[in-house]
């Protein structure tokens, strides 16, 4: 996904690219009539290529900062940058709900946000929930009632479920299962999902 | 995905001079369908303009309408105390549409500027009139089910899939339009466009205008309705067929009545000759009947979308059925 160094003609002056791209990088935060006037003497094209953003971002409660590639979803920074692979990638184009992370607190897809649109916020996913070895009590609720056959879909599951819980989304069975449409399970495991967010609401457990 | 150079800007005024530079510059709010287009190619902005911080998430109530920005998510609109309160309809359509993650980010402006779109448009392989003009529409005479039976054109057939903008038609909202000269305003029901002979073309926004708020009279239609959305599967489908029913009934008979369809047109599909033709009669299954058949006068179907024809008309019944029963 990043262009290697290797992919600009060696005939181009390196000092001369680097003032482009800085330049470019720096203009994306800057009012309007300096980019125009900077735009005006930038090679877009060859710059665009090599145009990294400055992210900071807050995952499970820990602070990061990185540049990063405007077109790398969210999604793909967390696996693909830091490793935090539980949060899995199903379709990648918002049907599956497989990717669900928490965004201040509030479920989204992470394969339909850019990762440069959430700078400043914080990121709650599957691998935030559990307090060390205590389980989350939705992920607790989960085994209870065997919420899951392969298991794929868990993850997205599970931090939908949260937050359906912390909607107040949780009346009835039909309105569980109306607010937790966003998550495919191919498994079928459907009922018993919704037997584990009855059980976490019943116990009184807040997620 | 085409990376692309991603700005980002709090003001509307300098997200419409940063717009204006560049004919393939976007704005990006939530990103739910642009991203997705990009990811498949159909959509390669050069330049995306992330307006998510521009100050433009109100919701309020004032004396005769309810006013809400055009970056007010989904989610926020559809849980707010005074859209439950005044305007249940617009609620229920919210609610009937995409899945809770994604409302939690889509915006009301983004969700009108979503494209009208088919299998045939995302396809990159496919001809389609809408993506690349002049390549044919492979809808017509192909894959239809999904597809349009009024305002039709045979240069596309897609269907504008929002809910939301169903409910808004049928409310007569209006939509606050800022440009380089300032703003306008032009009636919801006059935002999107039908294929015609442009089909590239969802709506009349221009390239260097943004939506910045909508105005939604204060009545009781919006309070005596109903949104009924028939899909194939119980929720996070796109409709098949959709109505917004409204209705003020007095002594049984019909004082005001609202109707819109989705799932059916290019365009949300405001029914204003069921409508007239409901005004001062009683509200009666008859009627009810009489006005669902006025509204399939134009109708055409294109072969798989045949049972259109008959859940259409059985749609706005139940609609109207629902909404009387609300009063």
């Amino acid at each position: 996904m990043q262009p290697s160094d290797k992919e600009f003609n060696p005939g181009d002056s390196r000092r001369d690219f680097l003032k482009k791209s800085s330049l470019i990088t720096a203009i994306a935060l800057t009012p309007a009539v300096a980019v125009k006037a900077a735009e005006s003497q930038a090679d877009e094209r060859f710059a665009e290529l090599f145009e990294k953003i400055p992210l900071n971002i807050t995952v499970n409660n820990k602070a990061f900062k990185t540049s990063i590639e405007p077109r790398v979803t969210l999604l793909d920074y967390l696996r693909e940058e830091l490793h935090l692979t539980g949060t899995k990638k199903g379709c990648d184009h918002g049907q599956c709900g497989a990717c669900t992370v928490h965004i201040d607190g509030e479920r989204v897809n992470s394969c339909l946000s850019l990762a440069v649109m959430n700078e400043g916020k914080k990121i709650t996913t599957i691998e935030g929930l559990a307090n060390g070895e205590e389980l989350h009590p939705m992920q607790a609720a989960f085994i209870k009632h065997d919420g899951f056959q392969c298991g794929y879909c868990t993850p997205g599951q599970i931090m939908s479920a949260v937050a359906c819980v912390n909607e107040g989304h949780t009346g009835t069975r039909a309105e569980i299962s109306e607010y937790m449409s966003g998550n495919i399970c191919r498994c079928g495991a459907y009922p018993n999902i919704v037997d584990a967010i009855i059980d976490v609401v019943k116990g009184g457990s807040k997620p | 995905m085409i990376n692309f150079q991603y700005l980002r800007t709090t003001s509307a005024k300098s997200a419409l001079s940063l717009i204006a530079k560049d004919q393939n510059s976007k704005f990006i709010a939530g990103g739910t369908n642009l991203i997705d287009l990009m990811k498949r190619g159909v959509s390669s902005p050069e330049k995306l303009v992330d307006i998510n911080h521009v100050p433009l998430k109100q919701i309020e109530m004032h004396k005769d309408m309810i006013i809400i920005g055009a970056l007010a998510s989904n989610t926020a609109v559809a849980e707010h105390e005074i859209i439950k309160d005044h305007l249940p309809l617009l609620a229920m359509a919210l609610n009937a549409g995409a899945s809770a993650q994604l409302r939690n980010v889509a915006t009301v402006g983004g969700n009108m500027m979503q494209r009208t779109r088919c299998g045939y448009f995302y396809d990159t392989e496919m001809p389609c009139n809408k993506r690349q003009p002049g390549s044919g529409c492979g809808a017509v005479g192909g894959f239809n089910r999904m597809h349009a039976i009024f305002g039709t054109s045979d240069k596309c057939i897609a269907v504008h899939p929002s809910d939301m903008c169903v409910a808004l038609t049928a409310l007569d909202a209006t939509v606050v339009i800022a440009g380089p000269k300032g703003e306008h305003k032009i009636l919801f029901k006059d935002f999107h466009r039908l294929a015609g002979d442009t089909p590239q073309l969802d709506n009349n926004l221009k390239a260097d205008e943004m939506i910045v708020r909508l105005e939604i009279p204060l009545n009781s239609i919006g309070r005596n309705s109903h949104y009924l959305k028939v899909r194939d599967r119980a929720s996070y489908a796109f409709a098949l067929v959709s109505v917004a029913a409204g209705l003020e009934i007095a002594n049984h008979i019909v004082t005001d009545v609202r109707l819109a369809m989705g799932g059916v047109a290019h365009k949300p599909w405001r029914l204003t000759a069921s409508e007239d033709f409901l005004r001062g009669k009683e509200a009666s299954l008859e009627n009810f009947e009489q006005a669902a058949k006025i509204a399939m006068k134009d109708a055409k179907s294109f072969g798989e979308n045949d049972f259109k024809l008959v859940m259409a008309p059985n749609t706005i019944i139940e609609a109207l059925t629902l909404a009387k029963s609300k009063i």
